[in-house]
């Protein structure tokens, strides 16, 4: 979880409030938010990117071999991939084990 | 050199924008506000500017749609009254926290209930903490001048806020007066074209409207109050360089026969005028009468009042509003408020006069100076001719 | 449990399985946002802004969405944004459609097609933000209207909305002794559009996320207005889980509680066909706690409902005809 920065004085503040970064909320790390994870088991899965186009946060991405995993730093373990995961290659897992 | 004309004020407001090039005007209509929308529906639809008319279904939808092209850097109009103004007034706010230079133009009418459509303050005075700049015509040279400097002051980068003219409706608006309008070249000279700080393009991509927690809330608005705060620097620079270009002044508290006034009114907008008689009869008469006229609200001139009334025994401030349950009236209260620390001022008595489009004459304005030069009316303010 | 196992046979069925490969991997919409576990709405928004493209401009109504994503100084927004207030989401929207369209004239902005976009909730959409929509909409802006209805007013807590569905339990109509829920029948506000000639309006999910995402790139490349209604799940506001976000969308399909169907000109035409024998109303009803205190009966009187509000889009999508198809018979 990276801790907020807020501006330290007025003069700071963007007129209008205004935000220049756009997708700077990334650098709130909501994944502290996770009871359970998302873990893929590759032998099932079939490539078909269901899990990567349903998740609301946007964090599950493909890597270099076709497969996909969830960035941990955003997975809210919200469980909508494993949920929908056609061969059920997806499992929810708890955060302590 | 600009052409001298008969003209409806309201009309020549209109005018006014169309000089200053608007790209979009979203207006809703409401007397005595409407002839200044018709006007510029037909300014836009016989392609005397190019630009957009919006015609939006309400006044709260009105400012919405010019915070949203205003936002994208279109430079954007608006007009309205009472209780347009007061539907509006969840926005108000919000246009000058996102620092949205939008003009409007106030055709002055009085809030219901009952409901009454002629002219008094009481639709701007709710509004004076919503962080716009205030300007107050006397008459429709006045108006013409002050839209286009509104224009020029709002979009300054040093202010960045948005700007309202308020002009007295039937009393300003539906009159026809002699308006001397500046030719566009002169405006052109005078108003170059907005470039605005931040616009919504996707080139340059900007999130507008965000969240403020408690965390930078405080810090939002002491920028914003400094914002406001600083424009009077710049709009006395603007009212310099229209002087110069156009030969008329302006300044923020305008005294009229104040040099050695014992009593001087206090007026802001057309009853100014008529004041003016006034005092030009008492004087006649041996009375050391004078006048201060308020031009800017807001930000309130604290500076030029306190020089103005410097030698003045007593103040009849009038107000065109009541603050119910408070003070008395907006513009008393608050001069009243500025000249607190100031160890020898005048001593200062509330006429509350014209409401809901209340005729006050010459005879009047004569009647209150001298009521006034005991120092104390027998209330703590007093509605001027009230029956009963 | 997944719905895989539910459904064998759509597995063939549903060429959309491997679309997702071809979708653009681009985020308009990052994570970090402060949205719920399992928000429909926040992959709505993912969803339509991949389909949008840079040459956007949003206009966000006051709600869930603009709170969890605009916290000051940070954004979650990759696409020109702007937060007004909460009724004037599309007043705004069609004075940032004016402002670029006479910029754009003006030779002011370069000349490229930029589309404004308002989006907003039920809430922000259907009451406090209908006049303004209604107004945007009649006037004809150059402008697309997205409504994220999750039936309820969700951001300030769950409180009920001309969305919320007959006897739902929302927190200002909540499941008492003595009055069961909300009493009156969901707002049919898609119709509302049909009856302001809008061009293009269509109903979406984002369970079906191809349907979606084509249909607001049709209705992008509207010129003029078009409306799009999204049915979004909420499990904070549904007591649902947060896995079944998207089953429940899938589920409001299959009972035709929320069919999708887009009309365009006037001619009504389903998007994603349902069989014949629809799911009964049950299914859908039986995982969100909001209904959780319905008898039997009561989901009969819903069911009947469902049915012939289902026999009625039907009979659209057989009989009407676009008004270029009318055009073109009577010049015959």
């Amino acid at each position: 979880m990276t801790e907020k920065k807020w501006p330290e004085t007025w003069q700071e503040v963007n007129p209008g409030c205004m935000v220049f970064r756009p997708g700077s909320a990334s650098e709130y790390h909501t994944g502290s938010w996770r009871a359970k994870r998302p873990i893929w088991e590759n032998e099932k899965c079939i490539k078909c990117g269901v899990c990567y186009i349903y998740c609301p946060e946007g964090c599950v991405t493909e890597n270099t071999d076709g497969f996909f995993e969830a960035n941990l730093d955003y997975c809210k373990g919200c469980g909508i991939c494993a949920h929908e995961c056609w061969p059920a290659a997806i499992k929810m897992v708890n955060e302590e084990d | 050199m600009g052409k001298r004309v008969g003209m409806e004020v309201a009309i020549a407001s209109a005018e006014a924008a169309a000089l200053c090039r608007f790209d979009v005007a979203a207006v809703y209509p409401i007397t005595p506000q409407s002839h200044v929308a018709e006007h510029l529906s037909d300014i836009v639809n016989d392609g005397r500017v190019d630009a957009s008319f919006i015609t939006v279904e309400s006044e709260h939808s009105a400012l919405s749609a010019a915070i949203g092209s205003e936002a994208t850097g279109a430079r954007t109009v608006t007009a309205t009254s009472s209780q347009g103004l007061l539907y509006m007034s969840e926005i108000l706010p919000i246009a000058s926290a996102m620092r949205l230079p939008i003009v409007m133009i106030i055709a002055n009418r009085a809030v219901s209930g009952p409901i009454n459509i002629w002219n008094d303050h009481s639709d701007i005075m709710p509004m004076r903490d919503t962080g716009w700049i205030s300007f107050f015509a006397d008459n429709g040279q006045e108006v013409v001048d002050m839209t286009i400097q509104a224009f020029k002051v709002g979009e300054d980068r040093r202010v960045m806020l948005p700007v309202n003219v308020n002009m007295d409706g039937f009393q300003l608006t539906h009159m026809v007066e002699p308006i001397i309008m500046p030719d566009q070249e002169e405006v052109d000279r005078f108003l170059p074209a907005y470039i605005p700080f931040a616009t919504l393009h996707p080139d340059k991509v900007v999130s507008m409207g965000t969240l403020g927690m408690p965390e930078i809330y405080a810090e939002a608005q002491k920028s914003k109050d400094v914002a406001i705060v600083n424009s009077i620097k710049v709009v006395k620079e603007v009212w310099k360089e229209w002087e110069a270009q156009f030969g008329r002044k302006y300044e923020p508290v305008q005294s009229y026969r104040t040099e050695d006034a014992d009593v001087a009114l206090v007026t802001m907008g057309s009853m100014g005028e008529t004041a003016e008689i006034a005092v030009d009869e008492l004087r006649k008469q041996g009375v050391k009468a004078g006048l201060l006229k308020i031009k800017l609200w807001r930000p309130f001139p604290f500076d030029d009042l306190k020089k103005a009334v410097k030698g003045i025994r007593v103040l009849a401030v009038t107000d065109r509003a009541i603050s119910f349950g408070g003070p008395g009236g907006p513009v008393f209260s608050e001069i009243r408020s500025a000249l607190y620390d100031v160890p020898k001022r005048p001593k200062i008595v509330n006429y509350i006069i014209g409401l809901g489009g209340r005729d006050v004459q010459v005879e009047n304005f004569m009647d209150m100076v001298r009521r006034a030069a005991k120092g104390k009316l027998s209330e703590p303010y007093e509605i001027y001719g009230v029956r009963g | 449990m997944n719905t895989a196992t539910k459904n064998p046979k759509s597995i063939i069925e549903n060429f959309d399985l491997y679309a997702p490969k071809l979708v653009s991997k681009e985020e308009f919409f990052v994570g970090g946002h402060r949205a719920c576990q399992g928000c429909g709405e926040s992959l709505a928004i993912r969803l339509m802004c991949k389909a949008l493209g840079k040459d956007t401009v949003i206009t966000n109504a006051t709600g869930c969405m603009e709170v969890i994503s605009s916290l000051y100084p940070t954004t979650a927004w990759k696409l020109p944004w702007i937060h007004v207030a909460f009724p004037n989401s599309a007043a705004v929207g069609s004075g940032v459609e004016a402002g670029l369209r006479a910029l754009r004239s003006k030779g002011k902005i370069a000349d490229r097609r930029i589309k404004s976009v308002a989006i907003g909730g039920d809430g922000g959409t259907m009451d406090i933000g209908f006049q303004a929509l209604s107004g945007a909409m009649e006037r004809c802006h150059d402008m697309l209207y997205v409504c994220f209805d999750n039936e309820a007013y969700m951001n300030t807590g769950i409180q009920r909305s001309s969305g919320t569905p007959f006897l739902a339990s929302t927190t200002t109509a909540p499941a008492g002794k003595k009055i069961p829920g909300n009493q009156v029948w969901k707002k049919n506000l898609p119709e509302i559009m049909v009856a302001h000639n809008v061009a293009y309006v269509a109903t979406a999910t984002p369970s079906y996320p191809i349907d979606f995402m084509n249909k607001v790139k049709k209705a992008r490349s509207v010129k003029g207005p078009s409306y799009i209604h999204c049915f979004v799940s909420c499990p904070t506001g549904w007591r649902s889980t947060s896995e079944t976000c998207i089953k429940l969308g899938r589920l409001a399909l299959e009972t035709g509680l929320f069919p999708l169907y887009e009309v365009e000109d006037g001619k009504y035409r389903l998007t994603v066909e349902i069989p014949e024998k629809r799911r009964p109303i049950q299914d859908y009803l039986k995982g969100q706690g909001r209904f959780r205190h319905l008898t039997p009966d009561q989901i009969q009187v819903i069911q009947e409902r469902i049915d012939i509000e289902w026999e009625t889009l039907m009979i659209k999508v057989k009989n009407s005809k676009s008004k270029e198809e009318l055009r073109a018979q009577r010049t015959r």
